[in-house]
């Protein structure tokens, strides 16, 4: 059995690293295609409601979001559900600014189709929520969408 | 004869690779954004008449503030639902307990039947967002059932196996998802 064995030193060679990088930039071009950019920090729980009937929302720069939710600092906001437009906590009375001035942001040929997407708490009562519609109404932004996640299984 | 240049250290590649991975890591979500997309009515004006659309037609959907439902008064639940609103919305010419029928053309159809149904969500502030999103969610899959019969019914496929945005269109034309939701009345507490 002499045969199968190796001549000369014992020592195991080095792995070779040179294919690191490759694998690196791999995973590196996997993450940056999957995901998207963060537009702000959201200072709500925020777990969506599953729906089966769903569509993807296209062109992101159209999109303008409302958070609804509990604030994830309770000791400071408590616990009722609030408002966050952009970086902070609002009032229901502040939507039709905020409808104006995502309006005035964008290009003039693109303000019709600007999609207002409610990220609302699955725990949140109808009540805020129909307050949040008749605000989005007066201001004039009657495309919504009600961000679900996509429920996995029957159809 | 050309002189060897020397090998380009490759070594630090890996870690600006890791670098760069984790600055998308940190910078980036995930989420997809899906959702039920809807078109909100205009505010009425003040002295806008109530319209005046026949009892037959509508189907009153109404959730309370323990999230039951009840269908034109009478109480129901959301597992059935889907198959209340098919039933309601699918098209009886001659039966008064269904919607009024009439006959419509459309691009890609032909002259075809069409419920005049309405289904009228009503919910009340005590509501969960969840069940309402439930209830918008069955609505919506019975409507999607309707126009797979139809696309089976002309074309021999379901609609989303379709491939003709024409004739994708034309469905959604031909069965017009018609939910209208009531003006909210401050009942219910909070």
């Amino acid at each position: 059995m002499s045969r199968f064995k190796k001549e000369g030193s014992k020592d195991v060679p080095a792995i070779s690293t040179s294919s690191m990088p490759d694998i690196i930039f791999m995973l590196l071009f996997f993450f940056m295609v999957t995901t998207t950019m963060k537009q702000t920090t959201v200072m709500v729980r925020n777990t969506l409601p599953q729906a089966s009937e769903v569509e993807k929302l296209e062109k992101k720069s159209l999109v303008s979001f409302i958070h609804v939710g509990p604030p994830q600092n309770k000791a400071v906001y408590g616990t009722e559900p609030r408002i966050q437009l952009n970086d902070r906590f609002a009032l229901v009375s502040e939507i039709q600014e905020f409808v104006t001035l995502e309006r005035d942001a964008r290009d003039e040929v693109d303000r019709k189709f600007i999609t207002t997407s409610l990220k609302i708490h699955n725990e949140t009562k109808m009540g805020l929520v129909s307050d949040i519609k008749q605000e989005l109404r007066k201001a004039g932004a009657f495309k919504i969408n009600y961000s679900t996640r996509k429920l996995v299984g029957r159809k | 004869m050309a002189r060897k240049t020397p090998e380009v250290n490759a070594g630090s590649m890996a870690d600006i690779a890791f670098l760069m991975l984790i600055f998308f890591l940190v910078t980036t979500t995930m989420d997809v954004d899906t959702g039920i997309i809807r078109q909100l009515s205009p505010p009425p004006p003040k002295d806008a008449p109530i319209p005046d659309i026949n009892k037959r037609n509508m189907m009153t959907i109404l959730v309370n503030n323990q999230d039951a439902l009840m269908i034109n008064g009478k109480p129901a639940d959301i597992s059935t639902l889907r198959a209340d609103v098919k039933d309601f919305m699918s098209i009886h010419p001659d039966d008064p307990a269904y919607p009024v029928v009439e006959l419509k053309t459309f691009d890609y159809l032909g002259e075809i039947q069409v419920s005049r149904g309405i289904v009228s969500l009503k919910s009340l502030r005590g509501t969960s967002y969840e069940m309402y999103i439930k209830i918008q969610d069955q609505i919506a899959a019975a409507f999607s059932d309707l126009r797979d019969e139809l696309a089976m019914q002309k074309f021999g496929k379901k609609q989303d196996k379709l491939v003709d945005p024409n004739l994708i269109d034309a469905i959604n034309k031909a069965i017009k998802l018609s939910v209208s939701e009531a003006e909210p009345e401050d009942i219910g507490g909070k």
